[in-house]
């Protein structure tokens, strides 16, 4: 038990530290990278969680996708060398008030509520793959079939929508 | 007794020449509005005398018994069962007695302006104002209640306005425009407060039922009536309604208005600054009659404002040199004649001879005062018209070139200086008895006014007509202005023969008429030597009327200077007033009402600027107040909402 | 054993930390970062209570993967936009971009 326990507060302390330094450090590339690392530590605690799945779909999407997508988009807008500007002060000593106190008054209000765990949860029973593919695509009361085609619809239009925002029309003057 | 129909016709037959030729006679009748509104007056006339012939003769076989009707009242603005302002038509004796004065002459003045007028750009609006200016001071003779006195009263001032004015491109017209106005308006200020008081202690505001309430209030030994600065509040009320009377009729110290007023048309001034708007203070003061004699205080306020008048006027047109600005004098003077002598009642001592011989006096020289006044008016203006100046130095020696004008003036100064047997004899003769029974000194100072009188009329007269040699031939006057010369001529000369006592009966009661007797000889002396003494000075050419003046050369300046009265007004008005009350009202208004709301608009622009700095455009902004809002609701609904 | 409630005290964290570099950063891009990394506290809840509370059942993780897909899409736009927009003010920071205002 102990040894779930320290890897989970070692994962913890990665994502915390990580993204701390996501949304603190100067330069873009870096904030990327650390950025990169952050949801890499959160496939982590699902993989420490049980759900495989979930945590390779993380690994394969976010990582794999989006952390490059926004990799290319530093690019795109050149700004991978240059240092970000400094926040305004009066702007981030207001933002940390303002986090620090939600964050107390969420935690408080967390610690007044009972969850009704019953049991412990055992960590290594993960649900099969088969069993999620299956209720992703059923039809019947709790499956997923609508959602799935919704969000492909979804996916559709975004890429529509993405072709079409970042096209760049023929200059007329030749 | 007449029927009402005749009665409203002679008032709205002025007022419809008025809107039609306001409104269609530049257009349609340039040429034809002047016979318009004068056939619409001679009716008005016609009937006029109709009505007055009926009224007098309505009651032979008693003795002279003449009653009050009110033919016709509708409500007009109801407030209440007590306060009800009415629109009515009141006859009796003084209100019959003026229509014919105030048709007669208006109907002169509309046939003299057929001529005097004409080539004139604005005829038909000429017209049009004199038919309103007839129309409102008939309306202010017939009113049945004493507010709608009130709305005539300033009906006719804005006529009286907008005829001095007639030639508004003159910037002297205008200022003596505004000046008659704003005098007038002042005084109508107090008119309006004594109204108001009266009509409260009354509880009504009809005339009839206005005197009685009061007569008894004040005779009542029961209630106590109420008192303010030792006064009581119905003298008070009656004071204010005669300074709102004293503006009108151009009394001390109210009369600076009527020499400017002489910048108007020549027959405007004849008919409205001579022989009817001016009276309309001695007629509103007759009309409230049994209310001025109540008090011993009311009444020595209008006698002794009267005769200031009559003496200050008399000496400073000793010593004017314009004809019309002579004439205005001699106006107000005869006014003040006419006021003094309705203060003489609660002077009388217990006598055979009737106390209201003062106000049959009075109404007896008003009716004759018009005459002679207008005559002498409309005389100055075929003078005027000859000779193309207002100024005496420029006159002289005309009998010869306007002999029927010369006539008929010679006629109006006799009458005016109360020669026998011409008309102003007999009511100056009703007046000076009843001086002379109330009170010795008004007495000797109206004797000598009559005296002064004299003087300067015929020091006109003789200025005019004789002084340098005269030459020329009789002047081409059109027949439109001899007709009223003649007509107001005649009355002049004979109107003293009516017998005034029997008309006017006051409440119903018979009066005494004081027989002509050997009173009357001092007037007549006194005239007399007024005339001689204008005749040695002003026959002839001469150094006399110099060394004259040298030898009072203090008091004449003064006079020439009108005692300095416009400019102790126009000191006060602009030293004292403008700048002690007028400046620091406008800073007032300009910096602090104006500023409070200036201050109030830039308050709520500042905060709408400042708010709308919320709506920054910057995305971070709005992340932030979406998150304050949801904290702050989840802490409401979670914590404080249970 | 770990309590569910250190799970969500983690997840309350990683969304409080997201929400600073919200209201701080300048750069769109970075902005857009925080964004992530709020979505991520959100799918940790989700998973966490799916593990504890429901064991036997799969919505959580259901939940968790639409939002990952919602999420890559959303991102892909909004980087087409932050495209767009460098495109025509030349800038990536965030301040620059406030023509919608009063």
């Amino acid at each position: 038990m102990i040894g779930s326990e320290l890897v989970f507060y070692i994962l913890s302390a990665f994502i915390l530290v990580t993204g701390g330094l996501a949304v603190t450090t100067r330069k873009i590339f870096r904030s990327a990278i650390w950025l990169l690392f952050c949801l890499t530590g959160i496939a982590g605690l699902y993989f420490w969680l049980g759900m495989l799945f979930i945590a390779a779909v993380q690994i394969v999407v976010y990582v794999g996708g989006v952390v490059v997508l926004i990799i290319f988009s530093i690019f795109l807008t050149q700004q991978a060398g240059k240092d970000l500007p400094p926040p305004i002060r009066s702007r981030a000593i207001l933002s940390a008030l303002a986090v620090c106190i939600g964050f107390v008054l969420t935690c408080i209000l967390l610690r007044q509520h009972s969850f009704g765990v019953a049991t412990n949860p055992d960590l290594a029973d993960h649900a099969s793959i088969a069993a999620i593919g299956t209720q992703l695509l059923d039809t019947s009361e709790h499956g997923y079939a609508l959602p799935f085609e919704v969000i492909s619809l979804l996916l559709l239009a975004a890429l529509i929508a993405c072709i079409v925002l970042a096209i760049r029309s023929k200059p007329e003057e030749k | 007794m007449p029927n009402t129909a005749y009665i409203l016709l002679i008032l709205l037959l002025p007022v419809f020449g008025f809107a039609l030729l306001g409104l269609f006679g530049r257009r349609y009748t340039r040429g034809f509005s002047g016979v318009i509104g004068t056939a619409l007056l001679f009716v008005s006339t016609l009937c006029a005398l109709y009505v007055a012939y009926k009224y007098f003769s309505g009651n032979t076989g008693m003795p002279a018994l003449r009653h009050t009707y009110t033919l016709f009242e509708a409500a007009w603005l109801s407030f209440g069962p007590d306060l009800s302002i009415n629109m009515g038509v009141l006859i009796d004796p003084i209100s019959a007695m003026m229509i014919v004065v105030v048709t007669v002459i208006s109907l002169m003045v509309h046939v003299f302006s057929l001529g005097y007028m004409k080539g004139e750009e604005r005829y038909s609006t000429y017209y049009a104002f004199l038919g309103l200016f007839t129309f409102s001071m008939l309306g202010l003779v017939l009113s049945s209640n004493i507010f709608e006195t009130y709305i005539f009263w300033e009906l006719v001032g804005v006529s009286s306005f907008l005829l001095i004015g007639f030639y508004y491109d003159r910037p002297t017209a205008v200022a003596a425009a505004k000046k008659a106005f704003i005098v007038t308006r002042f005084a109508d200020l107090g008119f309006l407060i004594g109204i108001l008081i009266l009509s409260f202690q009354a509880h009504t505001l009809d005339f009839g039922r206005l005197i009685n309430n009061l007569s008894s209030f004040e005779h009542s030994p029961f209630t106590e009536p109420p008192v303010f600065l030792g006064l009581p509040l119905v003298d008070w009320g009656l004071i204010l309604v005669f300074i709102g009377g004293a503006g009108k009729s151009a009394l001390f110290p109210l009369h600076i208005w009527l020499p400017d007023a002489m910048e108007g048309p020549t027959p405007v001034s004849a008919l409205i600054h001579a022989a009817t708007m001016v009276v309309a203070g001695v007629y509103l003061v007759a009309r409230l009659y049994p209310l001025f004699t109540l008090t011993l205080d009311v009444q020595q306020v209008v006698l002794y404002v009267g005769a200031i008048s009559a003496l200050l006027a008399a000496v400073i047109a000793c010593t004017q040199t314009d004809i019309k600005r002579v004439l205005a004098y001699s106006t107000m003077s005869q006014i003040g004649y006419m006021m003094f002598a309705l203060g003489t009642y609660r002077l009388f001592p217990p006598s055979l001879v009737d106390p209201k011989i003062g106000f049959i006096g009075s109404m007896f020289h008003l009716f004759t005062h018009a005459f002679f006044k207008a005559l002498l008016f409309l005389c100055a203006g075929v003078i005027i018209h000859l000779v193309h100046s207002n100024e005496m130095k420029d006159m002289g020696g005309l009998r010869k070139q306007l002999p029927l004008a010369h006539i008929c003036f010679l006629i109006a100064c006799l009458a005016i200086s109360g020669i026998p047997p011409f008309s102003g004899f007999f009511s100056k003769e009703e007046i000076l008895s009843a001086a002379w029974r109330a009170d010795r000194f008004i007495y000797t100072i109206a004797l000598f006014t009559s005296g002064l009188t004299a003087f300067y009329m015929f020091r006109l007269y003789f200025s005019v007509f004789w002084n340098k040699p005269a030459t020329g031939h009789p002047h081409a006057q059109p027949l439109v202005e001899s007709i009223p010369l003649v007509i107001l001529a005649i009355g002049a000369a004979f109107a003293g023969f009516i017998p005034f006592s029997h008309l006017l009966i006051v409440g119903g009661h018979p009066s005494v008429h004081s027989s002509i007797g050997l009173n009357a000889v001092p007037p007549v002396l006194i005239a007399l030597l007024g005339i001689g003494i204008a005749a040695w000075l002003y026959y002839k050419q001469s150094d006399r009327p110099q060394k004259a003046a040298a030898a009072f050369r203090g008091l004449y300046t003064a006079a020439y200077h009108k005692f300095y009265i416009d400019e102790l007004y126009l000191f006060v008005t602009k030293k004292i007033i403008f700048n002690c009350i007028g400046r620091p009202a406008a800073w007032i208004d300009r910096n602090i009402v104006d500023g409070l709301m200036n201050g109030l608009a830039t308050a709520t622009a500042r905060i709408s600027a400042t708010i709308k700095g919320i709506q920054s455009g910057r995305v971070q902004d709005y992340a932030w107040f979406f998150f304050v809002g949801i904290a702050g609701l989840a802490i409401l609904f979670i914590y404080i909402v249970k | 054993m770990i309590p569910l409630h250190y799970i969500l005290f983690l997840s309350t964290a990683l969304f409080f930390i997201g929400m600073y570099g919200l209201f701080t950063r300048r750069n769109i891009i970075t902005i857009l970062m925080s964004v992530e990394l709020i979505l991520n506290s959100v799918n940790i809840n989700f998973i966490a209570f799916n593990k504890y509370l429901y064991p036997d059942r799969l919505e959580g993780l259901f939940f968790s993967l639409f939002i990952i897909a919602i999420a890559a899409a959303e991102a892909a736009v909004a980087i087409a936009i932050i495209i767009n927009l460098y495109r025509n003010i030349r800038s990536v920071d965030v301040e620059s971009a406030d023509d919608m205002k009063f």
